[in-house]
């Protein structure tokens, strides 16, 4: 026994003295050597970066793709290591890149900061004379290298932009978001448009290599060590309709005015169209911009081109606004759709006068005709009884003024409501020489005074009255694609609420707005008259001060079961017949397939 | 002077008060043993808390506090079993040899694959590795048989009934497949039919069949077209004898580690331990700690660490000599042996002369099976330790 465990215990100090003089042979005498060997581990994991997902309209017509581009990359491990050398070396990068020193530099340390050791995207998007030019002077451009990138690509140029939105790399800020932390500099994101509301979609997932490279920075053969390879973003179908959407687009460049359309399924808020004048061509944000190109874009506070006046423009909207006093006036008990109102064309509330536009008098108006017309003292009557109730505010904001809709795209506004309270609270800050008063109501209720609301509000509330009382969540994405079109999310937002809206006020009202777009008299008559499907529709002239009025047009059709909603206005565009009207019926000759006749009929000069 | 020692002075041998030891039911502890171990655990909590601050984004003391509790937990089984009488296990070896195949033999059921192997439960807390309990439990249970039946039957029948009992579960944990764990209960195997007195000639025939085995399975069932191991299994043992060949796959791992532990040098290389931060060595918390320990630490670090366990196999081995009867002979030789080959296989490792067999560096890496396993396997050593010294004075403390 003692013999065995006399050999056990000889095993154990043998085996314990080659582990020890292996450790002493590894670490004390060739230490030197790995120690070397592992600062020179030339095993690097490279990003691959995953393609974005498409972008398609609703008939699958690519929107915006993908292109492989060539991007010009830097490894400054290459570079030598005297700083005077450095210098020049990265002077020279610097001009093949059209950088300066300080740009190529500043770009080099973001880039080291997060991720050390990985290549420096310099430029995106070379052409190839300038990487033949490259190829044949590589030894003067130490660590340069050409990498292919994938690039946003435009198809239809400026089509949809606001809807769209752009892609722009990830910012410091982001970075620190634990949303996007697995990104790394130089990824892109979506910037604005539905490229950032469905970002987590259409990204996709980067990809990894290990590559082994030898000392001159050359990847040795079958030294790609663990692949994962990336998985590309998924395609977004959107429910725009691209005959929808460049009608709606070719009319409001037809006008040149700064203005916006949208046009939206009333039952379920699906958009089928949405855009806003001026426009731009979101390639622009895939290349360097010029100075002048920023001015032009982000400088110009008027023309405002990146800014989506569909879901962010606020404006008074004039009499497309009736339908709200008309609803709170109905459903508060203080006027019946068949009670009449004597229009003398003028009225006084205080000592202010108010007239209708152009001075006209309807005499005795009823709800009907009073929409028909756009009697502005019937709808000043209403707003006078209401004045310091409340029920015109209430009713405005559960049709939606004043809320964000719950839109699928950043660019929302929430614009105002004024009311009393508001109003009052301003004049004891001081902000405001007076406290409200009854003409304040008055002018509310033809969506004068200090109303700010956008097109898309307007559609949410009048598609409320075509559905019978639904708030709808306004859209533009649809459903979630993986490359082989099947469909692996489809959005179905809920509404936003629902209200009560009585069958026969909401008849009433749906008849005094066809009327006024096609019966006889009626403000849009001369535009809609000839027009072979059933619609109802309001215009609105909106003053604004220090500008020529603006001009409004919200129409449902068909009439009595409408399908959608169309919301047009212009800027500086007149009487609501005159363009925002025009430009609605070229977005539902579209929509229907069908073509206006001309008939004859105040065309363009009846105000409302 | 005088006065104070008459006041004081106890009549022997019975009026001896306990001390802190004795009254934990710790005396004749073998403090050496139980402080190498202790030295060992708090290592490999040092080294965790330097070495994998970021591998877990957002929760840089991950493995550190999971590893304080196993080591806590490990520690209190260690006291418990000190305090039992280890003879017990010898009546409980039919219940210990059951629990042992059946635990095994429900991972298959019960367990949950990781890395294309099943080998643990999922517990609330942990998941629980019976194969590494079973390291002890294996020994213990053997260590009985080999005590009860050495009087029946031939010596040829019970070397092969030792080998049958032993074999068993390292078939099955063979087939998890956990092949380093399934050698560590064939050592253990032949650790106890060693000190329980096989033939040498036995012996023999087991190393010349083994010898035949190994080329069956490496050589001749390739070439005759039936692959008996896993590809990958096949590649780790080969791999190693030319690491460079094969960048990419197996070699890589074990070529990594060299280069790790040998530019740790003399000193270390500290937090500038770019080998084992970067991704290069993987396993670097449980297979490859030895590597991390040789890079941040240097020479010195290592060779502490491999100092510590060299103490750990002196004194267990020295047990084996005290024992006070042959189960705890056997015991302590099973557990002495299967703790020096673990030692050494995974060490060898990550030094590159033994292949990437998945074993853990007992009270190093990380694994709440495995450190807590080996506790209690030092916990029964000190057991008969404790009981070898109160046998040797003839009295007892309570």
């Amino acid at each position: 026994m003692a013999l065995r465990i006399a050999l056990v215990g000889g095993v154990g100090v043998a085996l314990f003295g080659l582990l020890f003089f292996r450790l002493w042979d590894l670490q004390v005498l060739s230490g030197s050597e790995y120690l070397a060997e592992a600062k020179n581990n030339r095993t690097r994991e490279y990003r691959v970066v995953a393609p974005r997902g498409n972008i398609l309209a609703r008939d699958g017509e690519v929107l915006v793709d993908s292109r492989t581009a060539l991007a010009l990359q830097l490894n400054p491990q290459r570079l030598s290591s005297e700083p005077a050398e450095e210098r020049t070396e990265l002077a020279r990068i610097g001009s093949l890149a059209e950088m300066s020193l300080r740009k190529v530099r500043r770009t080099i340390a973001e880039s080291e900061e997060v991720a050390a050791g990985a290549p420096v995207t310099l430029r995106k998007d070379v052409d190839y004379d300038l990487v033949y030019y490259l190829r044949e002077n590589q030894a003067r451009f130490p660590g340069v290298d050409v990498q292919r990138v994938f690039v946003r690509h435009y198809p239809h140029e400026a089509f949809a932009a606001h809807v769209l939105g752009g892609v722009g790399e990830v910012s410091e800020e982001d970075l620190e978001d634990p949303h996007y932390r697995e990104l790394e500099p130089g990824d892109e994101i979506g910037r604005g448009g539905v490229e950032d509301t469905y970002d987590d979609y259409l990204r996709g997932e980067p990809g990894l290599t290990r590559i082994q490279v030898d000392a001159a920075g050359q990847p040795t053969p079958g030294g790609q060590l663990v692949s994962k390879p990336p998985v590309p973003g998924d395609n977004l179908k959107l429910s725009i309709d691209p005959d929808v959407q460049s009608a709606g687009e070719g009319a409001l460049a037809a006008r040149g005015l700064r203005g916006a359309f949208v046009t939206m399924n009333v039952n379920d808020g699906e958009i089928l169209g949405m855009g806003s004048f001026p426009t731009f061509d979101p390639e622009v944000f895939t290349k360097p911009m010029t100075q002048a190109q920023v001015d032009q874009l982000q400088r110009d506070p008027v023309s405002a081109p990146l800014t989506n006046r569909a879901s962010q423009g606020l404006y008074p909207t004039g009499s497309v606004f009736k339908i709200v006093p008309a609803l709170a006036a109905l459903e508060s008990g203080i006027v019946t759709p068949s009670e009449t109102i004597v229009d003398n064309g003028f009225m006084y509330v205080g000592s202010q006068r108010f007239q209708n536009a152009g001075g006209e008098s309807y005499g005795a108006v009823d709800l009907v005709s009073a929409m028909r017309y756009s009697s502005d003292i019937y709808f000043y009557l209403l707003g006078l009884k209401m004045w310091d109730g409340g029920q015109l505010q209430r009713w405005a904001s559960k049709l939606g003024f004043g809320h964000l809709s719950g839109l699928d795209l950043p660019e929302e506004t929430e614009g105002l409501v004024p009311s009393q309270r508001w109003r009052n609270q301003l004049y004891e800050e001081g902000a405001t020489e007076r406290p409200w008063s009854a003409g304040d109501n008055v002018q509310l209720a033809t969506g004068q005074g200090d109303l700010q609301a956008s097109p898309l509000q307007m559609a949410i509330a009048y598609a409320a009255l075509a559905n019978e009382g639904t708030i709808v969540t306004p859209h533009v994405g649809l459903e979630i694609e993986d490359a082989a079109g099947r469909v692996l999310k489809e959005f179905t937002p809920q509404p936003q609420r629902r209200i009560e809206i009585d069958p026969a006020y909401r008849s009433a009202l749906l008849q005094g707005l066809h009327e006024a777009a096609q019966v006889d008299g009626g403000t849009s008559y001369g535009i809609f008259g000839g027009f072979p499907v059933p619609v109802a529709g309001k215009t609105g002239t909106a003053e604004r001060l220090g500008q020529a009025d603006q001009s409004w047009y919200v129409v449902l059709a068909p009439y009595p079961k409408p399908r959608i909603v169309t919301a047009v206005t212009m800027e500086e565009g007149g009487f609501g017949a005159e363009s925002a009207a025009p430009a609605a019926l070229a977005i539902l000759e579209a929509y229907f397939d069908k073509q206006a006749t001309t008939v004859a009929g105040p065309n363009g000069g009846s105000p409302g | 002077m005088y006065a104070t020692r008459t006041r004081h002075a106890r009549p022997e041998p019975f009026s001896i008060r306990p001390g802190i030891a004795e009254r934990l039911g710790l005396a004749y502890l073998d403090w050496p043993l139980a402080l190498s171990a202790l030295a060992l655990i708090a290592f490999s909590v040092f080294t965790l808390g330097e070495a994998t601050l970021h591998d877990i984004p957002g929760s840089p003391r991950y493995y550190v506090d999971r590893q304080i509790v196993y080591a806590g937990l490990g520690l209190i089984g260690m006291v418990l079993l000190a305090r039992i009488d280890y003879s017990r296990f010898r009546e409980l070896r039919v219940g210990i040899y059951t629990f042992l195949c059946v635990s095994i033999s429900l991972v298959f059921v019960f367990g949950f694959a990781a890395k294309g192997s099943r080998r643990a439960f999922d517990l609330p807390f942990f998941s629980f590795q019976p194969s590494e309990l079973g390291k002890l439990l294996l020994v213990l249970a053997l260590a009985g048989f080999v005590i009860d039946g050495a009087r029946r039957g031939s010596e040829r029948q019970r070397t092969l009934r030792y080998l049958v009992l032993g074999l068993a579960p390292a078939a099955l944990v063979f087939l998890q497949p956990d092949l380093g764990t399934s050698l560590v209960f064939a050592v253990a195997t032949l650790a106890v039919m060693y000190f329980g007195g096989v033939r040498w000639t036995h012996f023999a025939i087991i190393g010349g069949a083994l010898v035949a085995l190994v080329s069956l399975v490496l050589v001749l069932a390739p070439a005759a077209g039936v692959p008996l191991l896993k590809g990958y299994q096949e590649q780790r043992l080969t791999s190693f004898l030319n690491p460079s060949e094969d960048p990419a796959g197996a070699g890589y791992q074990q070529n990594q580690s060299v280069i790790a532990t040998g530019s740790g040098q003399t000193t270390g290389r500290g937090d500038r331990a770019t080998q084992t931060r970067l991704d290069f060595v993987p396993e670097r918390h449980t297979d490859f700690i030895f590597a991390v320990i040789g890079e941040r630490y240097g020479f010195m670090g290592a060779a502490f660490v491999l100092s510590l366990y060299a103490l750990l196999f002196w004194r267990a081995l020295r047990i084996v000599t005290l024992s006070k009867n042959s189960y705890g002979t056997l015991v302590a030789g099973g557990i002495a042996v299967s703790l020096l080959f673990q030692v050494f296989v995974n060490v060898g490792m990550n030094l590159g002369i033994m292949p990437i067999t998945g074993i853990p560096l007992p009270l190093m890496s990380y694994g709440g099976s495995s450190v807590i396993a080996t506790f209690l396997a030092i916990g029964v050593l000190e057991s008969i330790h404790i009981q070898a010294r109160r046998s040797q004075k003839g009295r007892f403390a309570w």
